[in-house]
């Protein structure tokens, strides 16, 4: 198509003729990333509260999740099907959808999960709810992160149903936002959601509401 | 019609001081702005004031976002090169009306009657739903404030928060109205699960979703979108096809420089932590999301504010609106009286920029010059310092036209030069107006109105008249070696 790359070319002679370059691209590729790498960049990188062992990261995380109305609740890494069970059975579900690579020892006896892989929008606003995994948590922000992952599953997975529990290992909690990058950049292509509790608006009055499009009900269960 | 001739006609109908008045007598509207810019100020001091590294974040993004400015035609082919790799489709706009022709075209050959929408200020910017509307498209905004816009046949009126000028009641009476709910609660809740009930059908019926962009990743080729509600995720993941516009400004180097601005954007933007949701993808995954994905890339305008070494710091802006909050001046008027895509203080430098200096002109001067704009500003845009520098230019441009040199206003500043070169002249010109002044005086001993060109100042300030003695004066009779001092209660 021509005239797209007519103002392809047009756009990037207007910028380089406004920024007066006249340097060969091999080299001004050298520059540019040697000047990128020297920019300052003195933000804190690592939180100090891990250092005192993760209670106090997980401290933080709950406070945080509890402020944007998640639920919050524990358990030993042997008790998290039971944990589960006791979850669903308070909020009065009887079963959730759940994405390939959910772990069997997850999963309570009694109730119906669904292998939601390839599901479509209607099929998962049948269901009534999902679990899921995570690949990173963010205790000063109260983030999860999911990818396109084992026990993650697509992005549609964690969005169309109206409830989404969340299974987090205090492993993979860190505190601050630069730790959570430095551990998502390997796999930084994939498709990525950060989650900081349940869909909410501010747009009336500019006072937080919860429950728009994405799912209105967010528990997070934390695996110490 | 072309696309660009709209967009003008639909903006910058009248100058700002002339909408503003109007403006400033809705005294609903600059109350609902006034609630709203107060709460998402304090909520934005508190979540700044808990970070000890705010300033050095502000620091690093300023210098990211300089650094991309700097090597823009680089980082943009960086973009290019990797987004096409991971299976997008990269287009470029020079201008206006050619987005909007490459849009059209994607829907078209989709043949979409309908599309789901994202806000976005570039759509806005080029007048896009119109354009879709004039070939029988239907725009359909899912953001909450959008929508409340598109109901009402409003404006935006503020980029975070497009609708922030509408109240609560007012938004009830709209959806029990348009949504034919004449039941609906008056909660903010029962507002959310209506727009919640009609949007998603719309979502899962729908195929070709038109989106913005927050960040554009120049190392994976990807796309970050931050939103709160939800309908910018349902809007990416479940259509077939998805249209994402962005400005070429909007590149960063690496997916990591993401650590920067998910920190400083959600709490300048709407005082969290963290908002709701952020989302970042590369090009089609198999399997999730979108099949077809294409990103235009919008200059309109954008490239030869690069040239310009002061004012080049415009484009580093995330839009977090943070200067709008912050701002005296959009305080009391709210975001209309800008007559302009782009509101508040970064408005006021944007806008008449992007048109070559040709429209918005009376916008650089639409400030105070407090600062409280830069102080806020999470990339350290030094926005009273490109503010004197654009009025410098609207001067020079203006004494560079005939009729400019005559103007009464260039006429009165090469008068006020020449007065302030020399001190007897000044003292001079001091007492004739003295003298002149006193049929202005009001009774308050201020002057509301002044004749000729002098009432552009006058018009949106009242003068304190001058003293009866000047500062000059009373120094050389009372401090200047040889004088006799008075009283000095007379001066206490
Ligand atoms: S100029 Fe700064 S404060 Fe204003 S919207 Fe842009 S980034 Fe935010």
């Amino acid at each position: 198509m021509p005239e797209i790359s007519d103002h392809r070319a047009r756009i990037l002679a207007s910028i380089r003729v406004s920024l007066n370059k006249g340097m060969s691209p091999a080299q001004a590729e050298a520059n540019i990333a040697a000047e990128c790498a020297n920019l300052d960049r003195k933000y804190v990188r690592t939180g100090t509260r891990a250092t005192a062992g993760h209670d106090g990261l997980l401290e933080l995380l709950t406070d945080r999740l509890l402020e944007y109305d998640a639920g919050v609740y524990r358990a030993a890494p042997e008790g998290i099907a039971a944990a589960v069970g006791e979850i669903l059975a308070g909020r009065g579900k009887r079963g959730l959808a759940i994405p390939a690579g959910v772990p069997a020892e997850w999963l309570p006896q009694g109730y119906e999960f669904t292998l939601a892989e390839g599901f479509d929008a209607y099929q998962l606003d049948a269901t009534e709810g999902v679990l899921t995994g995570c690949s990173v948590a963010i205790a000063e922000t109260g983030s999860i992160v999911l990818q396109n992952a084992a026990a993650q599953g697509a992005r549609i997975l964690s969005l169309v149903p109206d409830y989404h529990l969340c299974v987090v290992f205090a492993g993979q909690i860190v505190e601050e936002v630069p730790e959570a990058f430095a551990r998502l950049k390997a796999t930084s292509t994939l498709p990525t959601t950060f989650i900081s509790g349940p869909s909410a608006t501010a747009d009336i009055e500019m006072t937080r509401i919860k429950g728009v499009h994405g799912p209105r009900f967010l528990d997070v269960l934390l695996v110490v | 019609m072309t696309a660009t001739e709209t967009h003008a006609s639909q903006w910058h109908t009248r100058d700002f001081p002339e909408a503003a008045r109007d403006l400033l007598q809705d005294s609903q509207t600059r109350k609902n702005v006034q609630h709203a810019t107060n709460v998402i100020q304090g909520k934005r001091n508190k979540v700044v004031a808990e970070l000890p590294d705010w300033e050095e974040l502000r620091e690093s993004g300023a210098q990211v976002k300089a650094h991309v400015l700097r090597h823009l035609d680089h980082y943009l082919t960086q973009f290019e090169e990797n987004c096409t790799r991971a299976g997008g489709h990269v287009h470029w706009a020079a201008d206006a009306a050619e987005a909007n022709r490459i849009i059209l075209g994607l829907v078209q050959q989709h043949e979409a009657k309908e599309v789901i929408k994202i806000k976005t200020m570039t759509s806005e910017e080029i007048g896009l739903n119109r354009e879709l509307e004039a070939h029988g498209i239907r725009p359909i905004e899912t953001d909450l404030a959008e929508l409340i816009i598109q109901m009402g046949k409003d404006r935006p009126s503020h980029f975070v928060a497009p609708a922030l000028h509408v109240n609560r009641a007012q938004v009830r009476a709209m959806f029990q109205r348009e949504m034919h709910l004449p039941e609906l609660g008056e909660e903010p809740e029962d507002l959310a699960t209506a727009a919640r009930i009609y949007l998603r059908e719309k979502y899962l019926r729908i195929k070709v979703a038109i989106s913005g962009g927050n960040f554009l990743i120049a190392d994976t080729g990807g796309l970050c979108i931050v939103e709160s509600e939800g309908n910018g995720r349902m809007c990416l993941t479940l259509p077939d096809v998805l249209i994402s516009l962005v400005g070429i400004e909007k590149v960063i180097p690496s997916f990591e420089d993401l650590e920067i601005f998910l920190q400083t954007l959600p709490r300048s933007a709407t005082g969290e932590r963290m908002n709701p949701y952020n989302s970042t993808w590369c090009g089609v995954h198999p399997g999730d999301g979108p099949k077809e994905f294409h990103v235009v890339l919008l200059d309109n305008g954008r490239s030869p504010i690069l040239a310009d070494r002061e004012a080049r710091q415009t484009l580093q802006c995330i839009r977090c609106a943070a200067c709008l909050n912050a701002c005296p001046v959009y305080h009391q008027t709210g975001g209309h009286a800008y007559e302009s895509v782009y509101a508040g203080p970064i408005g006021a430098i944007l806008t008449p920029q992007l048109h070559s200096m040709e429209e918005g002109r009376s916008l650089p001067y639409a400030s105070s010059l407090c600062g409280a704009c830069y102080q806020v500003c999470p990339v350290k845009i030094n926005i009273p310092e490109v503010l004197i520098h654009l009025r410098g230019k609207v001067v020079q441009e203006d004494q560079a036209t005939l009729m400019g040199k005559f103007s009464l206003w260039n006429i009165g500043m090469q008068a006020a030069a020449f007065l302030f070169k020399d001190a007897s002249r000044l003292a001079m010109a001091e007492r004739i107006g003295r003298v002149g002044q006193k049929a202005l005086v009001s009774k308050n001993g201020f002057i509301e109105w002044m004749p000729l060109m002098l009432s552009g100042w006058t018009q949106t300030r009242d003068l304190k008249a001058m003293p009866e003695q000047s500062f000059r004066d009373w120094w050389a009779k009372e401090k200047a070696p040889g004088a006799k001092p008075a009283d000095r209660s007379d001066h206490a």
